[in-house]
């Protein structure tokens, strides 16, 4: 069995964090995976994605367009422009709030999120909206919103593995004072 | 052995730890930076590793480490080695005695580079062997495969992977430590015949290359990684040669199908001529699938003259793969498809998305950059001037609003063609802009060239102390080394007082009013004159608290926006407002507001 994992968004959203959470899931479960980002010039406010492959008989980290199984977008622009690598019926895990470019301050634009939540919601069957901004505010860190976009992703059974795994992993990995916040954030399901 | 989740450039650092590296240099660089940075993380202190001042340096301190038997890597991104070729092409006479692999990584697209050159045409052009990976895997493998041919051959060799290989990341396996090869050198033996370059020397050197290469073809014929994939279909008469990561989007394309055969490419140079007659014997066309310049396929097509095949060559040359640009799983399913015939991959029927924010790099908020930027273009209005950039995060200095570099070519460039500039239009105010870590790496000696030639100019340096492009590495004016060391730092103002620029000051650029003040008096002076603009890059201290905005001051006038183009300053709902999460307090768009409205950026405590 293969998988195909697309996670995009804006740099600094934590996208290449919870690439590495999965990976590191799946060394767990023995799952052969390879993985692919944005490096180099994308700093803090550039289009960051991040491929992940799982599974046997894989030769390249990057999948061909019409092939992810699941989209994780922290962001719905991003989400939008990533989506022509959905496969037909995979599933769009996004995050409703839209982070502004510098450009669009520059030149006025109109971007508000919303054209591209309704941009995915007319043209993907299974749209999973997520408030991540409600949901840090409500755990109360914004550096846990990767948690929740993938404790999203997880809960829809797409991924090979359940946020108990997830969740063994990231106590892992994180400082123990933070495990509880993530773990928190993992199970937000609001 | 035991698995490791590694990146690429992280595998062939492990990799050459495990084949006895005994010493690493280079000079930052993407997609080369993290070999050199994994093996100073991975050090147990056994090996030598150094980020050198530029990439010549840390080719010869390869070489004479080589010398010593010591099993030497050297790495750089593939403009680098245009500035270490001086050395390679000389020590590709004299040759090593200990491995040593110079490490050159190569940017289809290019992604974050000058250019998009084939370092492959570097090893036939020095005529040292070449071994280019296809995955995190076969690098960790082949790095190690490679020290061992270097040292057989007493030659360096080149190891040149490309970005989506040194920045892919895999599940690999990977030696347990008990399982390294430990390589103790014997030291320099003293030799002049052997290790100083001389006419004589280099025509006997010469005579023995293009032997051993002609050896190393047949050699390379048989080697493992050289592979040919026969077609389960043995009637198809139709062959792929490939290599690097094209070579896996090719097996991905060719996924559940019976055709056609595939030659692997794994050292482009010397060619293993012998595998590929095998490989084209009884095929009517081939396609060669590569990324940057066609080297398979113009090999291919000499081999077929050379043995009077009547195969077709296809490729970049024939226009059957696009010329330039990276190629992804797409574009080679589709060359393949287009190629065999098969019906094309569908074009993909979607609604038209709205329309989506770009979102270009830009200097980050706080950057001290855009204050050094605003500074020199405040203190030159209406002032016939030319602002010549250089390579490093201060290139984004030229988006707008800023708008502030006018040219930027290599490394170090930007002083002596701002110097060429003035020598034609002696009425504009020249300025050249570098940082810090490419003052040091290749701007001197061009500092050197314009005050002894009688330039009038003024060389900005951008002093963020660090190397913030590639990753903040150290560098000479640091006082930090990769082995831990604490050092004396090398003063840029005291280097340039040494070369003869009369006048050097240093201004913080956050000091705005004062900074304007400086740019106007210093750049008023004839000749070569310095300024300093010292202020530590955003991301590497802890910032101020944000500003804050009066808005009973705030007119929404947007000159903070329109002039400084900071992230940390949003419109939202048609009010200027501090993006809290990005904001450092720099204080620089305080000092620009003409109505007094921002305040804060206090110390954070």
């Amino acid at each position: 069995m293969q998988s195909n994992i697309l996670i995009c968004g804006v740099g600094g959203q934590g996208i290449v964090l919870t690439s590495k959470l999965i990976a590191a899931t799946a060394m767990e479960h023995d799952i052969p995976v390879m993985s692919a980002e944005t490096i180099g010039m994308a700093q803090k406010g550039g289009s960051v994605f991040s491929f992940l492959r799982l599974g046997d008989d894989i030769y390249c980290p990057m999948f061909p367009e019409k092939t992810a199984d699941i989209i994780i977008g922290f962001e719905p622009a991003e989400a939008v422009r990533m989506l022509p690598y959905l496969k037909d019926g995979g599933q769009v895990v996004v995050n409703t709030h839209p982070i502004m470019p510098v450009t669009a301050t520059l030149s006025g634009s109109d971007y508000t999120g919303n054209e591209m939540l309704d941009y995915l919601q007319r043209n993907v069957k299974n749209v999973v909206l997520v408030d991540g901004n409600r949901a840090i505010e409500e755990i109360g860190s914004p550096k846990v919103l990767n948690m929740v976009m993938l404790g999203a992703a997880v809960r829809n059974g797409v991924l090979p593995f359940s946020v108990d795994d997830i969740e063994d992993t990231m106590k892992k990995t994180v400082k123990p004072q933070f495990i509880e916040l993530n773990s928190k954030a993992l199970r937000y399901n609001g | 052995m035991h698995k490791e989740f590694l990146m690429g450039n992280a595998a062939i650092a492990r990799g050459a730890i495990a084949a006895g590296l005994n010493l690493v240099a280079g000079y930052p660089g993407t997609p080369s930076t993290e070999v050199l940075e994994t093996t100073a993380k991975t050090n147990d202190g056994s090996i030598y590793v150094e980020w050198s001042v530029n990439e010549k340096a840390a080719m010869e301190l390869g070489a004479g480490a080589a010398y010593s038997g010591a099993r030497s890597m050297v790495t750089m991104k593939q403009v680098g080695l245009n500035v270490a070729s001086d050395p390679l092409m000389s020590l590709a006479y004299i040759g090593v005695k200990g491995g040593m692999v110079i490490l050159v990584a190569d940017d289809p697209g290019p992604i974050s580079s000058q250019t998009e050159q084939d370092t492959r045409h570097f090893a036939s052009f020095s005529k040292l062997p070449c071994f280019d990976p296809s995955s995190v895997q076969e690098a960790y493998d082949m790095i190690q495969e490679a020290f061992e041919y270097s040292e057989k051959y007493h030659t360096p060799v080149l190891f040149r992977p490309t970005t989506r290989v040194c920045h892919g990341y895999a599940s690999i396996e990977v030696k347990d430590k008990d399982e390294y090869k430990v390589n103790k050198p014997e030291g320099f033996i003293k030799d002049s015949s052997k290790w100083v370059i001389f006419p004589r020397l280099s025509y006997n050197a010469h005579i023995h290359i293009e032997e051993r290469n002609v050896e190393l073809s047949k050699v390379f014929s048989e080697y493992e990684r050289n592979i040919i994939t026969e077609a389960g279909d043995k009637g198809c008469r139709r062959g792929i040669a490939t290599h690097g990561i094209s070579y896996t989007y090719t097996m991905e394309a060719l996924r559940g199908k019976s055709a056609p055969r595939v030659f692997k490419v794994s050292t482009p140079f010397p060619f293993p001529e012998q595998a590929a007659v095998k490989f084209l014997e009884g095929l009517d066309e081939v396609l060669c699938i590569e990324e940057l310049d066609p080297i398979i396929e113009r090999e291919l097509t000499y081999i077929c003259g050379k043995y009077h095949l009547p195969t077709k060559i296809l490729g970049k040359l024939t226009h059957n793969v696009k010329t330039a640009g990276e190629n992804t799983c797409a574009t080679v399913a589709a060359n393949i498809a287009e190629f065999m015939g098969w019906e094309k991959p569908a074009a993909i029927e979607a609604e038209t998305p709205p329309a989506l924010p770009v979102r270009p790099p830009v200097l980050c908020a706080g950057c001290p950059h855009r204050a050094s930027f605003f500074a020199v273009k405040e203190a030159m209005k209406g002032k016939k001037s030319v602002f010549c950039g250089d390579i490093g995060c201060y290139t984004l200095g030229n988006a707008m609003p800023l708008d502030m570099v006018d040219t930027c070519l290599c490394m170090g460039a930007g002083v002596n063609i701002t110097q060429g500039i003035g020598k034609i239009e002696p009425d504009t105010n020249c300025f050249a802009f570098v940082g810090d870590s490419t003052f040091f790496a290749s701007a001197i000696t061009g500092a050197v060239n314009a005050v002894y030639n009688q330039a009038d100019m003024t060389l900005i340096v951008l002093d963020n102390s660090t190397t913030a492009m590639t990753g903040h590495q150290p560098h000479p004016g640091t006082g930090r080394t990769m082995m831990g060391e604490v050092v004396e730092k090398v003063s840029i103002q005291e280097v340039l007082k040494g070369v003869g620029v009369k006048t050097v000051e240093t201004v913080n650029p956050l000091e705005l009013s004062k900074a304007i003040d400086t740019v106007k008096r210093v750049s008023a002076e004839k000749g070569v004159k310095a300024i300093v603009f010292k202020s530590p890059c955003a991301v590497l201290i802890k910032g101020n608290k944000p500003a804050v905005i009066d808005s009973g001051k705030c007119t929404s006038c947007k000159k903070c926006i329109k002039t400084l183009g900071c992230p940390g300053i949003v419109l939202r709902d048609g009010r200027v407002t501090i993006e809290n999460s990005l904001c450092t307090g720099c204080g620089l768009c305080s000092q620009v507001c003409p109505f007094g409205a921002i305040g804060g950026g206090e110390d954070a405590e």
